[in-house]
């Protein structure tokens, strides 16, 4: 297809509005000035200081261990929550629980970050990475839930019958042929809940304390102080490491998909 | 050596490997299964045949254990089932979409079953082996099912329901998703297995054909209800009602009064100023009881002369003409615009027929080759 003079303009205004912020953080990250704006030269010296930097490392760790066991449960809960409400037919409230799952998903997050605030105050919890893992388990969970349901609904029931059948009980039947089946909708759902937990703030405000700082916070906090080239260069770094990811994902992917019809041309060819 | 026929259901002291007693299945207001209560003998290979909705897949996952009665009883070689759970029954099922397990292959498919009852590794292994064998698969093994035809597919599926040696085997359409082809060469060959392991299998299934084909006994079902339980010849040639006549195969129905007229001999007045049909039954009929004369279209002879000697002939004009090679079709109308079938084999070449369209023929058929049937 040939793009026509109005396809490129449209096409080149769409991605430069969704990039070219972006583009001019990665391109500053590299800039020698400490003022943000005046260019002076190349250098890489903000991604050395970032590197010696303990307050940005430690909310970095933090914030990555916050995600991954927050969004480990969240997958966990969210797998069963979805299981219940697809399979459990139509227990009393079904409609209900599946109404109430799905509430976190439009309820503003001051709301969410609010009320946890008041609960842990409520039961007198200390505001640590307990307390952010838990918050963010609590919204990230619908999300899970809606990614797995999503596949379960076009899961073909008969599959888990002829576990039943062949011996399993319920649970192994799970175990055995419903999870490696829907993996890889938990596995997204697990990557998505990593990633809502990673670049969240607002909750993550409202439920942390002095000793849990994660990145985002101490970013948004150091940016009201002033953009430092540091900053750039963290956020550089994260762009980097996003990109990398999902790269590395289409790729395996796509090899997967090249093996398999690979696979079913010999197939063809024997069977011809 | 005398020969033996299997027909365990006319031996009063025969045990039933599978009895229903009186059950009823509803959801909601909805009666899937009503009142029923039959028989399924050991090595049986047996048929629940009817429309999509008549009750008999719902008979089968009651015996899988995937749905309980409502009320009644199911027996297992003299046990009730109904309490226990599907993966505690010695019942093992091919299910209709064939439910491979997608991401194991052929090998781990079949050995799924007997892992899960703990099986020593060297005898899962003879066990799979053989299986594999037995359904022709050896060369497949290690295949994913997404890599292998349908037809193939549908060997995986029966192999793996096998390997447990089941009691009883459940086949849910197992034929529905293979072209016409394949589905005749998959019901010898399901013959050939079901005999060499001497499995009860109990199949369901809406094709009439394939449940004639392949069973030693038929139930045709509707709306909950089994309607005929026998044979498959005794269905054919002796339905019960005109519902089984016309479910199974071509038939045509003459309606009319009857009259006796000896010990099994009755004459059906079945339009004026024609002479009555001759028809033989067993079943008395009242005078004047209405009735239905069911004959199939094979069992009518046609020809372009009047016959000598036939007991009933009937005069019509060729409205139709089915060419099927080997045979073919006509419709024949007779008296009152009456659309009667006769089937005649294509022994001559074409152009040597006797006649064609919109030619004047005559029906005949002996007494004995209709069945008489209560209104």
């Amino acid at each position: 297809m040939r793009l026509s003079g109005f396809n490129i303009t449209s096409l080149t205004l769409g991605f430069a509005f969704l990039y070219l912020p972006m583009v001019i953080l990665v391109v500053y990250s590299f800039n020698e000035s400490r003022l943000v704006t005046v260019w002076t030269g190349f250098s890489t010296r903000w991604y050395g200081e970032l590197l010696n930097n303990q307050a940005f490392l430690d909310a970095a760790w933090v914030t990555f261990k916050v995600a991954a066991l927050s969004s480990t449960l969240a997958t966990v809960l969210g797998t069963l929550a979805a299981y219940a409400l697809v399979r459990g037919g139509r227990f009393a409230g079904r409609t209900l629980f599946s109404g109430m799952i799905y509430a976190p998903l439009v309820m503003p997050e001051v709301i969410t970050g609010l009320s946890l605030l008041l609960l842990f105050i409520g039961i007198g919890l200390e505001r640590g990475v307990l307390t952010i893992v838990l918050a963010h388990t609590t919204f990230s969970m619908c999300y899970v839930s809606v990614v797995v349901s999503s596949r379960l609904v076009t899961f073909d029931r008969s599959l888990e019958e002829a576990a039943l059948d062949l011996g399993c009980s319920p649970w192994s039947a799970f175990r055995l042929v419903t999870l490696p089946i829907i993996a890889p909708a938990v596995i997204s759902g697990w990557l998505l809940a990593f990633t809502l937990s990673l670049d969240d703030l607002v909750i993550a405000s409202f439920t942390t304390g002095p000793s849990a700082t994660t990145l985002p916070i101490k970013i948004f906090s150091a940016v009201r102080l002033g953009v430092s080239p540091e900053i750039n260069a963290l956020s550089t770094l994260m762009i980097a490491i996003v990109t990398l990811g999902v790269i590395v994902a289409s790729l395996i992917s796509k090899q997967k998909f090249v093996q398999q019809q690979q696979r079913e041309r010999q197939i063809d060819n024997r069977t011809r | 050596m005398p020969q033996t026929v299997f027909a365990p259901w006319d031996d009063p002291t025969a045990k039933p490997l599978i009895r229903f007693s009186n059950v009823t299945k509803q959801f909601g207001d909805f009666t899937a299964v009503r009142n029923l209560t039959l028989d399924i003998y050991e090595h049986e290979f047996f048929a629940l045949l009817g429309p999509s909705g008549c009750g008999k897949t719902t008979m089968m996952r009651m015996l899988a254990g995937f749905e309980d009665p409502s009320s009644g009883q199911i027996e297992l070689a003299g046990q009730d089932i109904v309490p226990v759970p599907p993966n505690k029954r010695a019942v093992n099922m091919m299910f209709q979409s064939y439910a491979l397990f997608p991401h194991l292959n052929v090998w781990d498919n079949i050995a799924f079953g007997l892992r899960r009852a703990a099986m020593p590794k060297d005898a899962l292994r003879a066990r799979v082996e053989e299986m594999l064998k037995l359904t022709r698969l050896e060369r497949f093994a290690r295949r994913k099912p997404h890599q292998i035809s349908g037809g193939q597919r549908q060997r995986v599926a029966l192999a793996r329901s096998l390997a447990k040696a089941p009691r009883l085997l459940l086949l849910d359409e197992p034929m529905g998703a293979l072209d016409k082809k394949l589905r005749q060469d998959t019901q010898f060959e399901l013959m050939d297995i079901q005999e060499k392991t001497g499995t009860t299998f109990v199949i369901v299934t809406h094709d009439q054909e394939e449940a004639m084909t392949v069973a030693s006994r038929v139930a045709v079902m509707d709306e909950g209800e089994l309607i005929q339980v026998a044979t498959p010849s005794a269905i054919y040639e002796a339905p019960n009602c005109v519902y089984v006549a016309d479910f199974i195969g071509d038939v045509n129905i003459i309606e009319g009064a009857v009259h006796p007229c000896g010990p099994t001999c009755y004459k059906l007045h079945w339009a004026e100023s024609f002479a009555p049909l001759v028809a033989s039954s067993e079943q008395p009929f009242a005078t004047a009881q209405k009735a239905f004369l069911a004959i199939r279209p094979e069992k009518m002879h046609i020809s372009a002369e009047p016959p000598a000697g036939a007991e009933n002939t009937i005069q019509g004009r060729v409205h139709d003409i089915a060419y099927l090679g080997n045979i073919s079709t006509y419709h024949v109308e007779v008296a009152g615009g009456r659309m009667l079938k006769a089937q005649a084999a294509n022994t001559r070449r074409i152009e040597n027929r006797g006649f064609t369209w919109d030619d004047q023929v005559w029906l005949s058929w002996a007494s004995n080759a209709g069945v008489l049937l209560e209104a």
